[in-house]
């Protein structure tokens, strides 16, 4: 058995270590994938390992180096921040293997999975970090590995996207490091265990405005309205593995941090926040939603729904109940996978039919059954459809709602609802159900390994949502104990202090 | 266009300004210096002699390959972290340290051991965009990466 204070670092170790292993083949590039993908597995193993441990014994803490808190580096892990690690170990593996016959060789000979591997190291290091300055590294780590996945092939529309991109990226870095400075003057400390004692006695206005500040810098990140038009223009342009990880994984570092800053740190003045969060959630889902209807791109519709999406997530932090946390730690869940997913056979689509664009595909069900009732599957889960994940998601978040009597956000999340559901009919209907388009006729692709490595992560993500769907009952309790260790910020001070905290609550 | 007086001052200074790296690397722990700015100073020494007698003969002399320098530089990092762990099951990058002080080196530990994984990494690192720089002209024979 592992120690967990030594468990707690793999998530970060192993795809560190597999991106080394992954330069140190650089050359070699059939040894570099076996790296690769053998380091990807090693992580949802280790993540899986990391879940189990803290379902049973609680959250955890290591501080590394040895150093005592507040003035060592603190890793925490709850069981939130465990979920988005399973997560993001589920995602490492399957966009991975699909990488595998969706990346060109020139993309690989330029470094491709070193940095997919660095990323997930930033992805991975976000959501345990303990302070509010490692989380701003572990962003940059992420975001630099990113900007660098984003551009590589160097392609104009590919560079297009990059610049707004970057742009917008490093604007957020910058507002989130002017924040953390300011916090640090205001309260003397960094180290969120020991700000959520030290900001009970802060001047509530100076908080609140830091609060602010760190919600437009997460929200950038996270795709907030009217912080996101980034994200639309620039995920739909490099090739499907990198904006299917993208989609998966950054905005919901994003929508973390938002979480665990507004649980943990500014709960001061919550009638004002979590009225300014309400109000962005709902214009993030309507627009986001609007946006993909005016769309007939494959992966731009997508996109916008992406930012849609996000819009529920918050919806269930603005709720502040056990419930709505619940309900939204269900939707990011359920979001990674089936969003990811949906990038993913976009990427088949276009493999298989030539095109991202609706108005040229099509006849693809009679083609293509087998892909086209994976879409379904993924489509109708993003809907909200029963049984599948979404709908238990979208049901415990609006039975939130109804609870907290917000019923203004409860209307405009149902009427999204039938947004997306008309977009996801939309894809449907043009790429799957009409008929060919006048056009030359494309030979099927061969069924040979290609078709196996891109085919087996898409089943595996659909048989997640099903299995999400299922199961639901076991997967809200795990939830809603998620939710109930977020409410309560004197656990996570105890447990990174090691001791009982007197005076909170 | 080979400059003598350059090439005869670079004959001199690549070994002495390599050797001052490496007694940067090592006062670097408790005194200004360290991996980081060790590892420049050398690949100033190295880039020196790539501009007296061309890129060719400075990757000759570098003798490894800058990828391979940076993974082996971060291995040695990430190791240096690692032994407290395995060894004494403390938490990750715990500094440990040898009893005994050896001779104008002072006493070894892992601070040390990750100062030489930087001063590589470093090395590697700024050796690869040199290179890559350097070469881009067209008149080498040899591909950048």
């Amino acid at each position: 058995m592992i120690p967990t204070k030594f468990l707690l670092i793999l998530p970060i170790l192993v795809p560190f270590l597999t991106g080394i292993l992954a330069v140190l083949s650089w050359h070699q590039r059939n040894l570099q994938r076996v790296v690769s993908l053998t380091g990807s597995a090693l992580l949802l193993v280790v993540t899986l390992i990391l879940f189990q441990r803290i379902d049973r014994f609680g959250p955890q803490a290591v501080q590394v180096g040895n150093w005592q808190a507040p003035f060592g580096i603190t890793l925490y892990a709850d069981l939130f921040a465990a979920i988005m690690l399973v997560m993001a170990g589920l995602l490492g593996l399957a966009v991975g293997l699909y990488s595998l016959a969706n990346i060109d060789e020139m993309r690989q000979r330029l470094g491709f999975y070193p940095l997919y591997q660095i990323l997930l190291m930033g992805v991975c290091g976000s959501f345990l970090a303990g302070d509010i300055f490692n989380l701003y590294v572990w962003f940059e780590v992420m975001l630099i590995a990113s900007f660098v996945l984003l551009a590589l092939g160097s392609e104009r529309r590919q560079l297009e996207g990059a610049i707004k991109y970057v742009t917008l990226n490093l604007m957020s870095s910058a507002i989130f490091l002017a924040a953390a400075g300011i916090l640090y003057g205001v309260a003397g400390s960094l180290n969120m265990a020991d700000l959520a004692m030290r900001l009970r006695t802060a001047p509530v206005g100076v908080v609140t405005t830091l609060a602010m500040m760190f919600l437009v810098a997460f929200g950038i990140k996270a795709a907030l309205f009217p912080l996101f038009s980034w994200l639309p223009s620039a995920y739909h342009t490099p090739p499907t593995a990198v904006s299917a990880i993208f989609s998966g994984l950054l905005t919901k570092v994003g929508v973390y941090a938002i979480v665990r800053v507004f649980t943990l740190l500014f709960v001061q003045d919550q009638a004002y926040t979590q009225a300014i969060l309400l109000i962005l959630a709902a214009l993030t889902m309507v627009t986001g939603g609007l946006g993909a209807v005016s769309q007939y791109h494959y992966r731009r519709i997508l996109s916008f729904h992406i930012t849609s999406q996000i819009g529920y997530m918050v919806m269930g932090l603005a709720l502040f109940t056990p419930l709505a946390l619940a309900g939204a730690i269900l939707y990011i869940v359920h979001n990674i996978i089936a969003k990811t997913n949906l990038f993913l056979i976009s990427g088949i689509t276009e493999w298989v039919g030539g095109s991202y664009d609706l108005k040229k595909l099509g006849g693809l069900y009679v083609r293509q059954p087998l892909l086209a009732g994976l879409f379904l599957v993924s489509a109708l889960a993003l809907a909200g459809l029963p049984p599948l994940s979404g709908f238990w998601a979208k049901l415990t978040l609006i039975k939130a709602g109804l609870e907290a009597q917000a019923y203004l956000i409860v209307g405009t999340a149902l009427l999204v609802s039938l947004l997306t559901l008309y977009s996801m009919i939309k894809i449907w209907t043009q790429a799957y159900w009409k008929a060919q388009p006048e056009m030359v006729e494309r030979p099927l692709p061969p069924r040979g390994i290609g078709w196996v490595i891109r085919f087996a992560p898409v089943m595996l993500l659909a048989a997640c949502t099903i299995a999400l769907g299922l199961g639901a009952e076991y997967f809200l309790d795990v939830a809603q104990t998620a939710a109930n260790q977020l409410l309560n910020p004197s656990l996570y001070v105890e447990t990174v202090f090691g001791t009982f905290v007197g005076g909170m609550h | 266009m080979r400059s003598l007086i350059l090439t005869t001052a670079t004959r001199y200074l690549l070994p002495l300004m390599l050797l001052f790296s490496v007694f940067l690397l090592f006062r670097g722990h408790h005194d200004p210096g360290g991996g980081f700015i060790g590892g420049l100073v050398a690949s100033a020494a190295f880039a020196l002699h790539g501009f007296a007698y061309g890129m060719p003969e400075a990757r000759r002399v570098l003798l490894f390959d800058p990828l391979k320098l940076i993974g082996v530089g971060l291995l040695t990092a990430v190791s240096s972290g690692l032994v407290a762990p395995i060894v004494w099951g403390r938490p990750f990058m715990t500094t440990i340290w040898s009893q005994t002080s050896i001779a104008a080196l002072g006493k070894l530990g892992t601070p040390l051991m990750f100062d030489t994984g930087v001063y590589t990494t470093v090395i590697g690192v700024t050796m690869l965009i040199i290179l890559a720089l350097a070469e881009e002209d067209g008149d080498q024979e040899e591909e950048a990466i």
